[in-house]
């Protein structure tokens, strides 16, 4: 019956999802509900493989009492570790061979326990196949490398064995009679000469020769000569470099010794006929022998890549199905048996609009098994806090990143990223104004943008590529952006373009303009012309203006402190979305109405006051209202905040309108107010809320089990919902309440001085990127274009282009871009989010396979 | 024949499409006595007479503008080369 009760709330009718589909997916984040399921445990398989691949659903753990070795289905999931440690052996016998995997087109669905256990022979028979091949060729490259060992020994002895019958001879010739020349001297020689032929390590030999001079002190003569063609080692694969060695010596003891040092020292040694016929004899048997086993490795060559590259077709198929296949599994280790054995029971999140599409899979999973018994989900009411799910395309993934950097937003909390998108890049642009450096950015993210699918289908390991390909939505609005403020600021590499003609004349006379280094143009005379002014923009004479920072500082600072308390009223408005959400409306009085009231009526008017300064003044005015007799607006609000006086200048008046005096008294006095407003108004409000709690509390208890008691089924999920929501109020005491609210005061009184204050870097940093840029142009490209001869002059053009270029990539666009970045993001992050974020939320992470697919590739 | 890899002849690619559009807009800006360029050009900081002034910017004027747009002619010579080095690089890589 229960259960009845609680299915009717699925929103299963059409015009209910559209109606929640309608709402931005960005405004705030997705409802999600906790669902309880039932699967048959024959069906579990297919349906949790279907949720995979819809990946709508987030699976609780129900068993985190159980650990991992303990649970239902740990056998399954070590299979799929036996499988997945097989493909790896796989995967690495193909880049042994440097055959290239290519990825496979579409991905496949999980595999079925038929194919499971099809599966599962393919891999054995493959793994044991290359594993025998591999075999087999160590083998017989073991037997190639000894015999091209022993053929080197054969080839090199050849010369040993003539300096050895020319010295013994020699020797011999002392002592023994000189009649036979050659052959006999020698063979009786050799004859009491014994030796022993191989090969070694050359690292090896220093140590070696040492060692055999030892033990038998000076009595051995060793030969040696360097191996030149590398050898491979067959097991390794790695080059061997080996000398070919023979020691000659006296005796059987000796001969012992010998042996046993050469064992110590891993040579290898090889029978070598001392005659010379049987030698040359030999080595012809080595090379026919050698040739035969080379036509057989190159067969098993042959074959290992064939398989190889059969192989390499389907490792990535199977790769997918096993991955897929162990997170089915071990998504089914999260779930709880029911008593009697009959079903699976599995908790999950799921996003209220994708419960159509979570009951489909279900009934998808029931049906491919041809269960009768249907699977069926439970929405289950809970007080747990709900993870939070933004639904984010490819656009919107960026911006909503950057806001998630900071914290995860709470549930359902109004996310700043929706905003972001615009304010994000204009106060980016703001920063960075310069038409070119903005359209250099613009045309890397365009670039990006519009061949987003090639560039994405090549997953690069490169990290900051990763990081810009990531964000290549945002690279291209702040592109857009700055060339806007560019064009505002005039600025095109520093440089100002005439398009609608300055409206400043020059009305000096000749003699005047060549006897004068600066001339003043005054704007109350004609030099400016009458009703004129430059469209848009910056009027282009400033450029050749020695006091234009002087103006523009003027300029961009107010530019900079209105766009911030704009940006912050925003901010502090979007709390009252947040209140009227969570049905605190409440504290839309106690809170936003103060903060608000705090921020209009200090800084917003400050602002008010910079505009009506600009429309009172004017420079062809009489004094009150000449630009002489304007008041500084900084000053003006230090005073108003400090209640003081600053004498004005003759003639003119120390405020812009009358009773202005008054009305700044007034709206200070407003402010300090707004500070015990905000200060107690919360906790008392809890105070009051909670003894009047209590009383209604314990009746509303009351009437529930009066209720209960004729209606026993509906209420009962009420009551303890209803319980623990007020325990949990009540849990926090009054005093710490009190604290918090006095801490929360502080911060936001203080906040809006230090927060005002740093929207100036909007200011900052435009100065510093328009004046590194003018820098740039006058030390390096000035240099070219400054130079008179002929000939000189364009090489030096090219040369100091180049230069500028780089320097302007360099330092202009990457590091001044991603410092007003920087900046801005924590514009975002401190100034504006701090007026309504609380980033507590944790993120939904849905089981699906594209996800973990993802992840595995990287 | 290759002598740039495959990242500075990409480099040498885009700095000569971006030298070859901004100096002939440049010229075009020299050529036609573009005020807000008047600090880059090769003339004295003082002059007796306006004339003298006015003869020597415009002399300067004209020279400039047919340096940028020899440099933008340079510039062709490099993006032929870059573009040349560029497919050969890419041509390499494809084969291997």
């Amino acid at each position: 019956m229960a259960n009845k009760t609680q299915y009717r709330q699925i929103p299963t009718s059409e015009s209910q999802i559209k109606k929640r589909a309608k709402m931005n997916p960005l405004f705030r984040s997705e409802e999600i509900t906790l669902c309880q399921m039932f699967i048959q445990p024959e069906a579990a398989y297919t349906s949790v493989s279907e949720l995979g691949e819809t990946g709508a659903v987030q699976f609780r753990d129900l068993n985190t009492e159980v650990n991992a070795f303990q649970r239902k289905f740990v056998s399954e999931v070590r299979r799929c570790d036996e499988m997945q440690r097989k493909i790896r052996y796989v995967e690495a016998e193909l880049k042994k061979d440097g055959v290239k995997i290519r990825d496979c087109q579409e991905v496949p669905r999980a595999p079925n326990p038929r194919e499971i256990i099809d599966l599962e022979a393919k891999l054995e028979k493959t793994e044991n196949e290359i594993m025998e091949l591999s075999q087999n060729a160590i083998n017989l490259k073991t037997n190639y490398l000894e015999l091209i060992e022993l053929r080197h020994v054969l080839k090199k002895t050849q010369g040993f064995f003539y300096d050895e019958n020319v010295i013994s001879t020699e020797a011999m010739r002392n002592n023994m009679t000189q009649e036979d020349a050659t052959g006999q001297g020698a063979n009786q020689g050799r004859g009491r000469l014994g030796f022993i032929a191989g090969t070694i390590q050359r690292e090896r030999v220093p140590a070696f020769e040492r060692m055999l001079w030892r033990i038998s002190r000076g009595n051995v003569f060793l030969r040696q000569a360097e191996m030149d063609e590398t050898l491979e080692d067959p097991e390794t694969g790695n080059t061997l470099y080996k000398t070919v060695f023979v020691a000659f010596f006296q005796g059987e003891e000796l001969k012992n010794r010998i042996k046993k040092v050469c064992t110590g020292f891993h040579a290898s040694l090889y029978p070598c006929p001392s005659a010379n016929d049987e030698r040359e004899e030999m080595l012809k048997g080595v090379l026919t022998r050698l040739e035969d086993l080379n036509m057989v490795l190159n067969q098993t060559q042959d074959h290992r890549s064939r398989v190889l590259h059969n192989v390499s077709k389907e490792l990535p198929r199977w790769s997918i199905m096993v991955k897929k296949m162990k997170a089915i599994y071990h998504t089914m280790n999260l779930f709880n048996m029911d008593v009697t054995k009959k079903c699976l029971i599995g908790e999950c999140w799921v996003p209220v609009l994708d419960l159509h599409k979570v009951q489909k899979a279900l009934s998808d999973g029931s049906a491919a098994v041809g269960s009768t018994i249907p699977s069926f989900l439970n929405v289950i009411e809970t007080n747990e806090t709900k993870p939070t799910f933004n639904r984010t395309n490819k656009f919107t993934r960026g911006f909503q990143n950057l806001i998630d950097a900071y914290g995860v937003a709470s549930y359902q909390e109004v996310n700043p990223a929706l905003y972001t998108i615009i304010t994000f890049p204009f106060l980016f642009g703001i920063m960075f104004g310069d038409l070119g450096h903005g359209f250099i950015m613009f045309a890397f993210g365009f670039w990006m943008v519009s061949g987003e699918r090639k560039l994405g289908a090549k997953k690069s390991n490169n990290e900051i590529w990763n990081i810009f390909f990531g964000g290549r939505y945002i690279i291209l609005l702040m592109g857009i952006f700055s060339m806007y403020t560019g064009f505002t600021y005039n600025d095109v590499f520093s440089k100002s373009m005439n398009i609608f003609g300055s409206k400043w004349r020059i009305n000096y006379n000749e003699s005047t303009i060549m006897s004068n280094p600066l001339l003043q143009l005054d704007p109350s005379s004609n030099d400016l012309m009458e009703g004129e002014i430059y469209p848009w923009g910056l009027d282009p004479i400033w450029q050749l203006g020695t006091n234009k920072i002087i103006f523009l500082n003027s300029y961009k600072m107010k530019l900079s402190i209105i766009f911030g308390v704009v940006h912050m009223i925003f901010g502090v408005c979007m709390s009252t979305v947040n209140h009227n959400f969570f049905r605190r409306r409440v504290y839309i009085l106690l809170e936003f109405l103060p903060q608000i009231i705090f921020l209009v009526l200090l800084f917003a008017y400050m602002v008010f006051m910079m505009f009506f300064k600009w429309v009172l003044y004017n420079p062809k005015a009489i004094p009150p209202h000449s630009p002489g007799c304007a008041p500084s607006v900084l000053i003006m609000f230090i005073n108003m905040m400090l209640f003081k006086k600053s004498p004005p200048l003759h003639g003119c008046n120390e405020y812009m309108f009358t009773d202005q005096e008054l009305l700044q008294k007034i709206f200070v006095f407003i402010g300090l107010l707004c500070i015990p407003w905000m200060l107690l108004g919360k906790p008392l409000y809890i105070m009051c809320t909670r003894k009047n709690n209590n009383k209604v509390h314990n009746g509303h208890n009351g009437d529930v089990n009066q209720a209960m008691e004729m209606t026993p089924e509906t209420p009962e999920e009420l009551a303890p919902a209803a319980h623990s929501e007020s325990h949990g109020h009540e849990e926090e005491p009054l005093s710490e309440i009190f604290i918090h609210q006095a801490i929360h005061t502080i911060e936001y009184v203080l906040s809006t001085v230090s927060h005002t204050a740093s929207y100036l870097r909007l200011w900052a940093l435009s100065l510093a990127h328009a004046q590194l840029s003018e820098v740039l142009w006058n030390m390096v490209l000035a240099l070219g274009l400054k130079s008179d001869d002929p000939i000189k002059g364009p090489i030096m053009i090219t040369i100091m282009f180049a230069a500028w270029a780089c320097f302007t990539l360099a330092i202009l666009v990457m590091m001044e871009g991603l410092s007003a970045f920087l900046h801005t993001l924590r514009l975002h992050w401190v100034e504006f989010m701090s007026k309504f974020y609380e980033g507590l939320g944790y993120v939904f992470q849905p089981f699906s396979f594209k996800l973990i697919l993802d992840e595995t590739d990287e | 024949m290759r002598f740039c890899g495959p990242k500075l002849s990409l480099c040498g690619l885009i700095i000569s499409v971006w030298g070859i559009i901004q100096l002939l807009l440049m010229g075009v800006f020299y050529y036609i006595h573009s005020v807000a360029l008047i600090e880059d050009l090769p003339i004295e900081e003082h002059y007796h007479t306006a004339e003298e002034f006015y003869a020597a910017a415009d002399r300067a004027y004209r020279q400039n503008a047919l340096n940028c747009w020899i440099a933008a002619l340079i510039y062709v010579v490099t993006l032929a080369i870059s573009t040349w080095q560029f497919y050969a690089n890419q041509r390499a890589s494809s084969v291997n």
